[in-house]
Order: C-alpha cells, then structure tokens, then sequence
C-alpha cells in the first residue's frame, strides 16, 4: 500500500507520455488490467484488517479511476489528432474545376418566346402554332388583303407556287384558330415568318408572335390594357406605351405600339432615332371581313389582335446591337444566353 | 412623302412649331419619319453679282473677283472654284457671316492678296448636295438681298410615311386637310377658277375601257414655250419634295400631283395622230418608256393610245415618243381616274414604281380631276403662255367608286372602342374630316363619305376615324373579363422544355438556322431528293426549303469550326418540309448535333473525341420518359450517314428518325475534320410520354449473375439482350452488358460479350436451384440463336 501513491504518479506520467494509442493501451494493462499493477494491489487488500480494508480499497479504487479517466482523455486526445493527421493528409485543392458536364442553353429567341409564353399563359392563353408554307387564303385573303390590295407590296412575299407562300407573318394562325375554335379565344401565336429583304436591319426570316382574343365586348380599350400589361411585364419596368393610329388591313381600328426608349427614357438618342420612342409591334381590333372569312359573326363578337417582332424585343430586351447575329449562330453569341 | 413645312403653312396655319406638328402628324397616324432643314444654319449670307474675275498673281487657282453685294458696293474676293466667272450671281458670305459649323467670314489674305468675303458652294452651307462648284443661282435674283429671304431656306422638309389607305394624303391638300382638322383650324385652298377656253382647239378622247377609266379629261394648250424655266419658287418646291425639276410643263404637272394629289401627263400635241384611245394593252404590243425602258406589255394594262399605237401605260409612267420636248409647242394635257385595281400591281409588274402609280394603286380623288385640269391649265399658261382649248371630258358614272353611305351606331362607340364621348363631338370630329351627315335618329347617324376617302366603307372605320381624331392615347385602357376556364393539361404529352432542358443540362445550345439551304447543301446530303424550290429566292444559296434539319446544323458547324470551337453540341428545333410523298408535309422536328472534344478541357479527365455511344446516351436521356420502347436498327438507306455508324431510331416499331455519324465524304466537303454526329427525331413521337402506372416493389433479396459469351463479331447486343430476357423468364429484374472484350486471347472472328442478369422474385426469396435453371436455359438459348460459347 505504501507504494499506491508512487504507483499512481508514474501511471499517470506513463499516460502522458503515451504518443500512440497502442502504447497507451500498454499503459492500461500495465496498471489496470487484470494483471496490472495497480489492479494487484486490491489483490493485497486481504492482508489488512477488517476495519482498514474499506479506506484502503476506496483509496486504491480512487487511484485506478483516476488513472481510468486520464487514459481516456489522452485516448481522445490522441484520437482527436489521429483524425486531423489524417484529414491533414487528405487535403485537396478545393479551388480546382469540379468533373462537371458543361450545361447549353436556348436560343435568345426562343428564350423571349419563353418569357412572352409565360407571362400570356398564366393569363388563360393557350399557344397555337401553324404551317410556314401557307396558301394564300390564309396568309392574305380571310386577312382581308385581296390580290390587288398595295399592302401586299409591303409583305415581301417569297413564294412556292402560284398558290402558296412562305408566310409573311403569323396572322394566318388567328385564322386557323378561328377556323377551328368557338369564342372566347384567347391565344398567342409564336413561330418564323419570311420576308424577301436582307439588310442590316432585315433578314429573309425571323420571329413573330401574334395574339387574338375575341369574346363579346371585347374592345379597344382592352386592347390597350392588355398591351399596356404585357410591355410593362415583358421590360420589368414601369415604362410608358403609346399607340398610334396606323392601317393593316386584318384590323380596324389599327395602332402602332411604341415603348418609351429603355435607353435614353425618351430623351431621344440614337437607338431611338431621335424620337423618344422604340416601335415594338402592331395591333388592333379583328376586321369584320376577316371574322366573315372564318365564320364568326362579327355583330355578336369583337375581338382584338396584336403581333410583336421577337428578335426586336430580344434586342431591346438583352441589349443585342445587330439582328444577324441571331442567325449566324456563333456559340460565343449563344452562349451569352 | 416629302415635304416642305412652309407650303404647308401656306394652306393652313396651326398655332404649333414644326416639332409639335410632326408630333400632331404622327400621333394622328401619319407617322413623321424625319424633318431636316432645307439649309443649314448661316447667316450674313447676300446674293452677290461677280463682276469681273481676274487670274490671281501668285496662285494657279485661285482668281481675285470683283462681287457686287448690297447697296451697290462692290467687294474684292478671292475664290478657287472652276466656275467663278463675270455675269454670273452666286451666294455671298460677307465679312461678319456665319456659315454651318459656327464658321465665321473674316478679312484675309490669301497668298498675299486681300480677300472679304467668301463664295459658296450648295454643300457649304448644307443647302444641297452640288460641290463641283460655287452654287450658280438664277439670274434675276436681286444682288444685294438676304440668301435665306431669297430662297426662302427658313424651312423644314417633313417626310411623312403614309400607310397605304391614306392616299387622300399623298398631297399638300390631304395634308392641310388633316392638320386643320387635328388644330381646329380653318385650310385655305388656293384659288383655281376655271380657265376660258381661248382657241377652239381640241383632241379627241375615245374610252374603250370605262372599267378601268371612270373618268377622262384632256385638253389642247397651245403656244406654249417650253424653253423658258420654271420660276423659282416652283423649282424649290419640287425639290423640297424631292421631285427633281425638268421643263416648265412637266414641273406644273408634278407641282399638281404634289399640291392635289392629282396624277397628270402632257403629250406633245404634235406627236399625237388621230385621237386618244384609253383601252387595254394588246398582248405583247411595245412601248417605249420616258426612262428609256422598252415594256413589252400585256393585255391586262390599261394604256393611253393613239392610232398609231400605246402612248402611256395609263396611270403609271408616259411613253418616249409622244413626251413633250424642248421642241414642244403644243400638248394634250390629261387629267384622269384611273380605278385602283386597274393599275395595282401593274407598275411592280413592269419594275416600276412613280408617283402617280403609287398614288392610282391607292386611290385618288375621283371628283379632282376638273379642278387639278384648271389648276394646271393656270399655271401653264402664266408661265410659258399659249393659248387653252376646251376640256373634253369622258365620264362613265356608272365605273366611279360607290360610295354608299355608312352608318355609325351610338352604341357601339362604347361597345368598340370602350368610351362615352359626347354626340355634338362625334359629328363635330367625322364633318370636319369632311364627311357629311345624311341622316340622324336616337340610335345613331349615316354619313356621306368624301370622294377621297377610299377607305372609309364600314363602320369600324368612323370607329377608327373617331379614335384618331379624339387620340389613341386619351382613350381609356381596360382588360378583357372572360370567364374562367381550365384547360386540359394531358399528362401523355411532354412539354417542349423538358426537352430542352434535358439537352441543355447536357450541354446542348439552342441554334436556329434559315429554313432555306443552298440547293448544293441538299444535295450534298440527299442526292436528288425532292425539295420544295422558291419561285422568287433571295439568292441561290437560299433558294430551297430544307427537307430535313440536319444540313443547317452542318452548316453552323462549319461555321464554328472556322470560329475554332473545337467542341460544339447543339440542338435545333422547327418545321423541315417533306415532299417525299403525293403532297407536302410540314414535319415539327427535333435535331441535334455533337462534335469534338466529349468534354471541356479539365486538369484530370482524359481527353477524347466524342463518338455515337456519346449522341445516342443523350438522345435515350431526351426520350427516357417518353412512352412505348426505344430501339435501335444499324441503317444503309441514309447516305448522308456512316452506314457503318447510324441507326434507325424505333419506337414501339415505328421509326421516329435517325441517329448517327456523318458520312466522312460529306464532313469533309463542309469542311469538318473530325466526326460529328447527329439525331433527327419527329417532334411529336417525342412529346408523347407516359402516366406513370404503379407495380409493387419488392422486399426480397436480388441474386446477381454475371454470363460472358463468345460469339460473332457482327452479333448486335440487343438480339441477344432480347433472347436472354425471353429464356430468363419473369425474375429476371435487370440485364445489362458490362463489357465487351475483341483481341489476344479469343477468337479474332469472334467478340466476347459479357452480361450482369439480377434476379429477384416479387414476393418470396428465390433460391440457388431457380436462379441455376434460368442461367443454364439462357445458356442453351444463346448457344442456339447465335453458337454462343460461355467464355
């Protein structure tokens, strides 16, 4: 017993010691295990009087949890730096590019279609879409624009035959639509269209989307409403929208849409060509001949239509200074988008 | 149309400045394209006189002139323009002056000799476009007076773009007309009194095509003298209108047409024989035109003839012969209505375009046409003299437009354009646009629409008139109530960005590429393969409808490669036109193309190029969730492909398209050095997906085998795959190739192909007996359908 004491302070400075975990588990048998030299001295208990043996043994027991608890906390320390040795070594450069499959994109017209898509149809408006090689009924005359009508001097016409075009704008879906369905209609009609001009501002074919909405009681100042929404959702912003009187032959009364210039707030500049105002499409209420060509009685039902050039609103919209690039498909184009 | 402000303002003086006009005009629907100054901005600037023009002593080029200016006082000045020479008068810039660009007229030397003042050029003070020389002006201006007083430069040219229905304002009457009514101002016309007839003179006019001819007036002036040239005024006019000046009587022809809208034509009386014929062309009959173009024409043009044969192509542009000259002295003047439809198209037809044809095509005036002859009539006689016959008008009333009245109902202003607007201003807006009311009751009002208003016949057009008038943009604005409705969302149809997206997340980009391809192109990968053609192309290269998506995306390949993109993945969607069969079908398509490196360069992956494994892995990503089994079929029939590396595309057995490498040939015509390789598929075999059915999963232990098999190299996987999963029977949970070994150590006829088969029965375990039997019956099977050994 005289030696517990002893014992006990080289025990503890053996755990201290201990760098490894191995040895510090030597260090445990050696002093408490079965054999261990401090587990021996209970052994020795016997030998002392009743009376001294239950001092001596809490005294002994005191010794050995000591120990206990002095290996534990130098297991975990040496655990503890076990683990961060080995995270150490584990280390990696985390700034390196990861194994990723690069990702693509959608066409910056199909992007503004998207978008123009989503603020309409959450509005109730289905898309429809329809052939690019239309017969002249439907590209011309249900759109009230007979043979000798001037405005077809301004379409531009490619054609196929006699009969067929490549269709100059996506009106001749209002048609198909009105062909087919009964009022209320409410839809928008994206797709490409073709003219016969290429120039710094043209190109033979780009994008147009039209809307038609007839129901009874549908007016003008619908119209306005729904464009005066649609520009302001389409921009984000606030921006101010005038319409000016203007003619298609498929509309009457006509109008011109025009958003005050995103870039100079209608201080005139040269993207506005001085005037304040950018052009973003045309617009009106569906001429009676055109519901009589798609047998819609025009007394009972009125409707409006508008179309937009989507490659003009993806310009304005993301800032892109030349309608070609749309076409030459450059990746470093695409991938701005 | 161009024109200049202060005519206008001689017919009508709003109380606005030219800005506030051209806002007025556009906001009216005459959309203002641009106002420019007829001069730039100077001041100091006389009508000088030179007097003499002596060589200067110490310069090849220059000459000392002697210029009178105002008050008689003569100025020493020295001028290197070619033209500078006594007697003639030319623009004075005096000491003091101010020329455009704040350039100010000093007292100089030049080459030693002393110079005050400066001659001008038209460019130097941005009066036009002449800078051969100094700007040689008439020789009656008065020497002495202010240039800009003189020419009357203080003005603006507006250029206004008219829509075509309104022809009534191809002139400075229609245009008055409209600026009175949006000012509430009163229009001063000039005033034309009917000119006496002085000789007895007259040409006779037989109209054989009153359908195309309602109306035709001419008359004979004779004694006229052409040589003279048009005042100034005139010419300044015309030119501010951009019509350029040629003799006196066309300059008053072309002066009406501007001032009324009124296409005219003079015929040198003297070139005429026997009388005018107005009829249809006969097919194939020529004449020579004013521009020196020889029209064949044909028998749908309405012409002006003679005996002899066509003089004009009637409406749209004179003939050469019978056109008035130098030696003119006598001409037939014509004042017509041509009908609309008779002469639209016709100017295009023969590749022309004037201002008469353009205004005809639209429509003029019917009831101008006596009042434009008198106005004519006038001007010629002031200013080349001679002496008027009677008129001789031909009128068949029966061919005028009909001009029924319209009627506006009250309600339907409300119902239409969504405003109340009083009565008194409804009628107050319509009469002063010059419709006349008719008739009125408590439902609404008919009114008479003015015979140059060719496009009011309905209602919705005094509809649009009343917006107009009263202004787009104080109208009220609203939004349409319709009634709720839900639309069917079918679960069996993909949307179009699911599609996308999945391609796109593989890093796909979106192109779009014209829907024409060069003829070479489609050739190049389709032989002779039928095509729809353009009748009218842009150019050649552009001249055919793609019959299939895939020469497009070549085509921006090439594009890129040359841009050095040396890895291009991208996709395109649209409609290609098939003509393969009795009628075209337009077919929604969905492609798409890879090339180069599989992957961007990364510090660790190993580089390779992309092959078919890489395409087809997207394309079964496009369509894993699409309904019905996807396989594939090696293909020869596509010889724009590899035939030893493409494949039909099958679902449910039928072929939706095509996937596989380009044909090297054809890659290395376009330029692509390395392969590529594409997909074509039919877009709406691939929105078609599948509702989701449950089937119970099962809790019970897989049992996993794996089978290699030796068998001949031409073997496809999938026979095999399919034999292995008919002789496995219905435990068999999944098959799978793992591997696939060619080389030392087998059969070099041979390939080894090597299976992973998982079992697992859906409600009890399976035990080692069941799982044997299966392996040893795809054994057998194996070994029948394709001598396949067990490696």
């Amino acid at each position: 017993m005289e030696n517990l004491d002893a014992l006990t302070e080289a025990a503890l400075a053996q755990v201290q010691q201990a760098n490894e975990l191995a040895e510090l588990d030597q260090v445990r048998v050696a002093y408490l295990g079965k054999k261990g030299s401090l587990t021996a001295l209970l052994k020795t208990l016997g030998k002392l009087s009743p009376e001294e043996r239950p001092a001596a043994g809490e005294k002994i027991n005191l010794a050995k949890s000591q120990v206990a608890e002095q290996i534990q906390l130098r297991k975990d320390t040496l655990e503890r730096a076990a683990i961060e040795a080995k995270l150490e070594a584990e280390r990696i450069d985390v700034t390196l590019d990861g194994r990723k499959a690069s990702v693509g994109g959608q066409h910056p017209v199909t992007r503004t279609l998207n978008r123009i898509e989503a603020i309409f149809s959450s509005a109730g408006y289905r898309v429809e879409e329809g052939p690019e090689i239309e017969d002249d009924f439907h590209n011309f005359e249900a759109l009230n624009i007979p043979s000798h009508h001037p405005a077809r001097a301004m379409h531009d016409t490619f054609y196929v035959d006699a009969t067929h075009v490549l269709r100059t704008h996506t009106s001749p879906v209002q048609v198909r639509t009105m062909e087919t369905q009964k009022p209320p209609i409410r839809v928008i009609c994206p797709g490409r269209v073709y003219r016969s001009d290429s120039d710094l501002t043209h190109t033979p074919m780009f994008h147009q989307v039209e809307g038609l909405v007839v129901d009874e009681n549908i007016s003008f100042a619908d119209l306005k409403g729904t464009m005066d929404q649609f520009l302001k959702a389409f921009f984000e912003t606030d921006v101010a929208v005038r319409f000016r009187p203007s003619y298609f032959p498929f509309t009457e009364p006509s109008a011109e849409m025009d958003i005050q210039c995103t870039s100079c707030r209608g201080a005139g500049c040269r993207i506005c060509k001085e005037s304040g105002w950018i052009e973003v499409g045309g617009c009106g209420m569906v001429h009676p001949n055109v519901f009589a060509s798609c047998g819609i009685d025009a007394e009972a039902y009125s409707g409006f239509a508008f179309g937009m050039g989507v490659e003009r609103l993806a310009m304005m919209r993301y800032g892109v200074n030349d309608l070609r690039l749309f076409f030459e498909n450059d990746l470093d184009f695409l991938a701005q988008f | 149309m161009k024109f200049s402000e202060s005519w206008l303002r001689e017919w009508v003086q709003p109380q606005v400045d030219t800005k506030a006009l051209a806002e007025q005009l556009t906001m009216a629907g005459l959309e203002v394209d641009g106002i420019e100054a007829v001069a730039g901005a100077f001041s100091g600037v006389i009508v000088g006189e030179i007097l003499a023009a002596e060589q200067h002593p110490d310069a090849d080029k220059l000459r000392v002139c002697t210029v009178a200016g105002a008050d008689g006082e003569t100025f020493q000045v020295v001028c290197g323009a070619p033209n500078a020479r006594a007697g003639i008068k030319v623009p004075f810039a005096t000491v003091g002056a101010k020329l455009p660009g704040d350039f100010k007229i000093k007292k100089a030397k030049l080459r030693g000799v002393e110079s005050f003042g400066m001659l001008c050029a038209q460019t130097e003070l941005q009066a036009g476009d002449d800078d051969d020389g100094l700007w040689e002006l008439p020789l009656d201006a008065p020497v002495g007076s202010d240039l800009r007083e003189y020419l009357q430069l203080d003005d603006q040219v507006i250029e206004v773009d008219l829509t075509p229905n309104r022809s009534d304002c191809l002139s400075l009457r229609g245009l008055a007309r409209e600026v009175g009514v949006l000012n509430r101002v009163d229009v001063t016309e000039p005033d034309v009194q009917a000119v006496a007839a002085t000789s007895e003179s007259t040409f006779p006019v037989k109209v054989d095509a009153p359908e195309g001819c309602p109306r035709y007036l001419g008359r004979v002036i004779e004694g006229v003298d052409v040589s003279r040239p048009s005042p100034l005024w005139l010419q300044e006019k015309l030119r501010r209108s951009d019509v350029r000046p040629i003799d006196v009587i066309v300059d008053v022809t072309n002066y009406v047409l501007l001032e009324l809208g009124q296409p005219m034509h003079a015929f040198d009386l003297a070139k005429l024989s026997g009388g005018i014929q107005v009829r249809w062309a006969k097919q194939g009959e020529t004449l020579e035109l004013l521009n020196d173009q020889k029209a064949e024409l044909n028998s749908e043009t309405l012409v002006i003839a003679d005996e002899q044969g066509a003089l004009a192509i009637a409406g749209v542009m004179g003939g050469a012969e019978s056109a008035v000259s130098g030696a003119t002295s006598a001409i037939f003047l014509e004042s017509a209505f041509f009908d609309p439809i008779a002469i639209a198209g016709k100017a295009r037809h023969y590749g022309l375009h004037t201002d008469s044809s353009h205004r005809f095509e639209r429509g003029v005036d019917f009831e101008l046409a006596a009042l434009a002859m008198e106005r004519a009539t006038s001007l010629i006689l002031e200013l080349a003299g001679g002496s008027a016959g009677p008129v001789i008008e031909q009128t068949n009333a029966a061919h005028l437009p009909d001009v029924a009245p319209v009627r506006l109902r009250k309600a339907q202003i409300e119902k239409r354009l969504g405003f109340a607007i009083p009565d008194s201003d409804v009628v107050d807006i319509l009469t002063r646009l010059g419709l006349v009311l008719s008739e009125e009751d408590s439902e609404g009002w008919q009114f008479q629409v003015p015979s140059y208003r060719f496009d009011i016949r309905i209602e919705a057009d005094l509809l649009e008139e009343l917006a107009r008038i009263y202004g787009y943009n104080r109208l009220p604005t609203s939004t349409p109530q319709i009634p709720q409705f839900l639309p069917n969302e079918s679960e069996s149809e993909r949307g179009l960005t699911g599609l996308y997206n999945t391609l796109i997340a593989r890093g796909y980009r979106e192109v779009i590429n014209y829907s024409f391809v060069d003829p070479k192109l489609h050739q190049n990968c389709f032989g002779d393969a039928a095509a729809v053609s353009l009748l009218n192309p842009l150019s050649s290269d552009m001249s055919v409808m793609r019959t299939s998506l895939v020469p497009g995306l070549l085509s921006t390949l090439s594009g890129n490669i040359k841009r050095q993109h040396s890895r291009v993945r991208i996709f395109e969607r649209g409609l290609r036109f098939d003509c393969r069969g009795p009628e075209l079908k337009q077919r929604d398509t969905f492609a798409g193309l890879i090339y180069g490196d599989a992957d961007d360069k990364h510090w660790q992956m190993e580089k390779r190029s992309v092959d078919f494994y890489d395409i087809k892995g997207d394309l079964e990503a496009l369509l894993a969730d699409s309904a019905g089994e996807l396989r594939f079929e090696a293909q020869t029939d596509a010889a724009y492909l590899h035939p030893g590396q493409s494949a039909k595309v099958l679902l449910d057995g039928t072929e939706i398209g095509l996937i596989g490498a380009v044909h090297p040939q054809l890659a290395k015509a376009l330029g692509i050095k390395k392969a590529a390789f594409v997909f074509e598929l039919e877009l709406a075999a691939v929105l078609k997906a599948e509702v989701p059915a449950y089937t119970a999963i099962s809790r019970h232990p897989e049992v996993e085998r794996d089978l290699a098999f030796l068998v001949a190299m031409d073997t496809p996987a999938a026979a095999m795959q399919d034999a292995i999963k008919t002789a496995a029977g219905e435990n068999l949970k999944q098959l799978k190739v793992f591997d696939i070994y060619i080389g030392e150590g087998i059969d070099s006829q041979r390939k080894s192909i090597a299976f992973h088969l998982t079992f697992q029965h859906s409600s009890r375990t399976l035990n080692e007996d069941e799982v044997n039997a299966a392996v040893e019956s795809v054994i057998v099977r194996l070994k029948e359908d394709f001598d396949a050994t067990l490696r």
